[in-house]
């Protein structure tokens, strides 16, 4: 009788799991662990309780209270009679303002806001390009130009023969690219050059051809100029960046001294004594009639600024790649540009991208400081005319809260879709 | 190439120096606007409206001198100009005339080469404190926090004001000035100090002005006028006469509603263009006064409609009353 006594009992299933016991699940507990699990726990919830309910008291009542509808600031303050509200009517009279400037022709402000809204067809296909087709980067190439004349205005000839003069320069390099790159690029200049000049003629003989109405550079303001600047120089800076990047890293002294030199000098240089030289030294250069605009001058210096950050953030990115990289791509047989397109760069910014988005916001928040050179962008807007204003003078709350939201729109709109591209391109683990 | 560049540049620049030496009346009509730089805002003085058109005392007076000049008072281009532009501005000839509340001083006039034209408001510096401190006197404020902003003329005359009644005093330096409001207001000083005329009008929009109060001291002169490049004295006397033309009008009773109305006063024809040829001798038409008064009226005028007692900025007249009403403004005759 051995095997009696050895299976007395056999489980043939596992047991069905039992619900935690009471006390271990739910709220409570959460609330129990997280919380309120020690004393200095306890303590730092109550403190952090007090703080969220503060400035809840204070911002309730103040978007609650707030009036949206008076004239000025006196009015205002008639209207609250101290219920700790908001002036809020300082943005219903004067958003317009804020948005584009106070010098920008009012019945014309569905030009720019029309560009606006372009821009979200124009963009997507260069930010999102796995999920739409390859034939919508047209519209991201067209982009520049339609933009350009629907918010500068003038003769469509202009923005026409911009894009004719940068299509044929294309053309020129692509035929001319197979005696050698220096060739390609010269044959390009020169075509999108000759281009540039005929249509400048003919724009110039015929002013009203299908024109909008001219809206002058000065004119621009507001978060539209906050706009422009930072779409333009980012667009510009990267292929800059990325230019003087592989120049650092040239063997040829003359380019990779050259690279050396600006980057250094535009970082070792703050970006407000750029502007200042954009705005002030440069007008005792020109003669008084023939001012270059000086959007472009400021458009210039900031592209140079961020084009030096972004070129050594890129940097990194190429310091980071095994030896080997490179020395296979040697071995294939590729050339320099194709080694550079196909195997180099691709995984380079892949790494860089942080970095790159890192300096584009830092960019975009440094487009307010135009302001210090008497443009009128969203933060000289409210730094001067409006709070100056015998309305305004001391609605700061409601201003200044206006413009931290639409900038943190926009800078974390771009943060987001960095992460999103990093989890795309991440390519070593899944 | 980059020798011929070079050599392009260097003309181009030879020729925006004796640009420096044409007519700037001649480049204003060719041009058919003024180019006028004024403030990128100070309450009353110079501020876009919600329609973005420029109103305010010195806004005015470009509006006059475009009208003297080019018959249309809505024919100037404002240059909107920091404290750290305005110099610029006006010595590379991007703007023809400055009207931006600044304060005539010996080294502006000699050293940076302007010439002011007049002086269109007698400011002077004050001192604003909370009732509650019970001060009666600047020379009680021994100790004292003050908010003022950097960079002006005020910093130094603040310094020179303690130093001299042998007080003491501790500077909170701020940029603009409204900030400065909003720190005096948060009681991170005891005193704010700048331009009397900008403490009225700041104070004129606190919650409560009557809990603040101007201290009686003024502690420094402060002239405020338009100003011109030097080297162009006949633009600098259509600016002038402009400026006078606006004063002596008030003094004459001259204003924007009796232009047309016939006058036994031989001075005030001879202002309005109906005798003489006083236009022809700066180089305009006999009515350029006329014109000038019809865009805001005279002086008295454009005082009481932009900052003076009726407005929220109630500024009184003060030094900037007709030397017959025991002011200051005094304007050479019209002869």
């Amino acid at each position: 009788m051995a095997q009696d006594h050895s299976t007395a009992f056999v489980r043939t299933q596992e047991i069905p799991p039992a619900p935690p016991p009471p006390g271990e699940t739910g709220a409570v507990h959460w609330i129990k662990t997280n919380l309120i699990s020690s004393v200095p726990n306890a303590i730092a919830t109550a403190v952090g309780i007090y703080v969220v309910y503060w400035l809840l008291s204070g911002l309730i009542p103040w978007i609650v209270n707030g009036t949206w509808v008076t004239n000025n600031i006196r009015e205002c303050r008639e209207v609250l009679a101290g219920s700790g509200g908001g002036c809020f009517s300082v943005l219903t009279e004067r958003y317009a303002q804020m948005l584009f400037g106070f010098e920008y022709p009012s019945e014309f402000y569905w030009r720019p806001s029309l560009a606006f809204a372009l821009l979200f067809f124009a963009v997507p296909p260069a930010l999102f390009p796995m999920y739409l087709p390859r034939w919508m980067l047209i519209a991201t190439g067209l982009y520049p130009f339609v933009a350009f004349w629907l918010i500068w205005g003038g003769t469509i000839l202009t923005p026409i023969g911009a894009l004719a003069g940068v299509m044929v320069g294309y053309y020129a390099f692509t035929k001319l690219d197979k005696y050698g790159f220096a060739a390609a690029l010269g044959g390009g200049v020169v075509g999108a050059w000759v281009v540039w000049q005929a249509f400048g003629m003919i724009a110039g003989g015929m002013p009203g051809f299908i024109a909008l109405e001219a809206v002058e550079s000065r004119n621009m303001g507001g978060f539209m100029l906050n706009m422009i600047l930072g779409v333009v120089c980012v667009s510009l800076s990267i292929p800059l960046g990325i230019v003087l990047a592989l120049g650092r890293q040239s063997s040829m002294p003359l380019i990779k001294i050259v690279c050396v030199v600006f980057i250094e000098f535009v970082r070792g240089v703050p970006l407000i004594t750029l502007l200042f030289v954009a705005n002030v030294v440069l007008a005792y250069f020109f003669p008084p009639d023939s001012n270059i605009d000086l959007i472009l001058r400021v458009i210039i210096m900031i592209t140079m600024f961020s084009a030096a950050y972004i070129a050594e953030v890129i940097r990194g990115g190429l310091a980071a790649l095994p030896t080997g990289q490179y020395e296979a791509a040697d071995s294939l047989g590729l050339n320099y540009a194709q080694a550079m397109r196909l195997i180099i760069l691709p995984q380079a910014l892949k790494i860089s991208i942080p970095g790159i988005v890192n300096v584009a916001v830092g960019l975009f928040k440094d487009t307010t400081l135009v302001s210090v050179i008497s443009m009128f962008d969203l933060v000289g807007m409210i730094r001067g005319p409006i709070l100056s204003s015998t309305d305004w003078a001391g609605v700061y709350w409601e201003t200044w809260a206006f413009a931290c939201i639409l900038f943190f729109v926009v800078c974390f709109g771009i943060s987001k879709y960095s992460q999103w591209l990093e989890g795309q391109l991440r390519t070593d683990r899944h | 190439m980059k020798k011929t560049l070079f050599l392009g540049a260097l003309a181009a620049t030879t020729l925006a120096a004796s640009g420096a030496f044409a007519s700037t009346l001649d480049e204003v009509k060719a041009r058919g606007t003024l180019n006028c730089g004024v403030t990128t805002g100070v309450p009353g003085f110079a501020e876009p409206d919600a329609n973005g058109v420029w109103q305010g005392f010195d806004v005015a007076v470009c509006r006059a001198v475009a009208a003297a000049v080019l018959g249309d008072g809505n024919a100037v281009t404002f240059v909107p100009t920091t404290g750290k532009t305005r110099f610029t501005a006006l010595a590379s000839g991007e703007i023809d005339l400055l009207a931006r509340n600044t304060t005539w001083t010996f080294s502006r006039d000699t050293d940076l080469k302007f010439e002011f034209v007049g002086v269109n408001y007698y400011d002077g510096q004050g001192f604003m404190v909370p009732k509650d401190l019970g001060v009666s006197s600047a020379t009680e404020l021994d100790g004292a926090t003050v908010c003022i902003q950097t960079g002006t003329t005020t910093e130094l005359n603040l310094a020179d004001f303690f130093r001299s009644n042998n007080i003491s005093y501790e500077p909170v330096p701020i940029e603009t000035g409204s900030e400065a409001v909003q720190q005096y207001l948060a009681g991170a000083c005891d005193v704010y100090t700048t331009d009397r005329s900008a403490l009225a009008a700041q104070r004129a929009n606190f919650e409560t002005p009557d809990a603040h109060v101007l201290l009686p001291d003024v502690v420094s002169k402060e002239p405020l006028g338009p100003l011109v490049r030097h080297g162009d004295n006949e633009w600098g006397d259509i600016a002038r006469w402009t400026l006078n033309a606006l004063i002596t009008a008030e003094e004459l009773g001259v204003t924007s509603a009796n232009l047309d109305a016939e006058s036994g006063n031989p001075e005030v024809n001879r202002l309005l263009g109906r005798e003489g040829d006083l236009g022809a001798m700066i180089g305009l038409d006999a009515e350029w006064a006329k014109r000038a008064l019809a865009v805001g009226g005279n002086y008295g005028e454009i005082f009481a409609s932009n900052i003076g007692s009726e407005t929220p900025i109630g500024l009184a007249r003060g030094l900037n009353a007709q030397w017959k009403d025991g002011g200051l403004l005094y304007s050479p005759p019209f002869r």
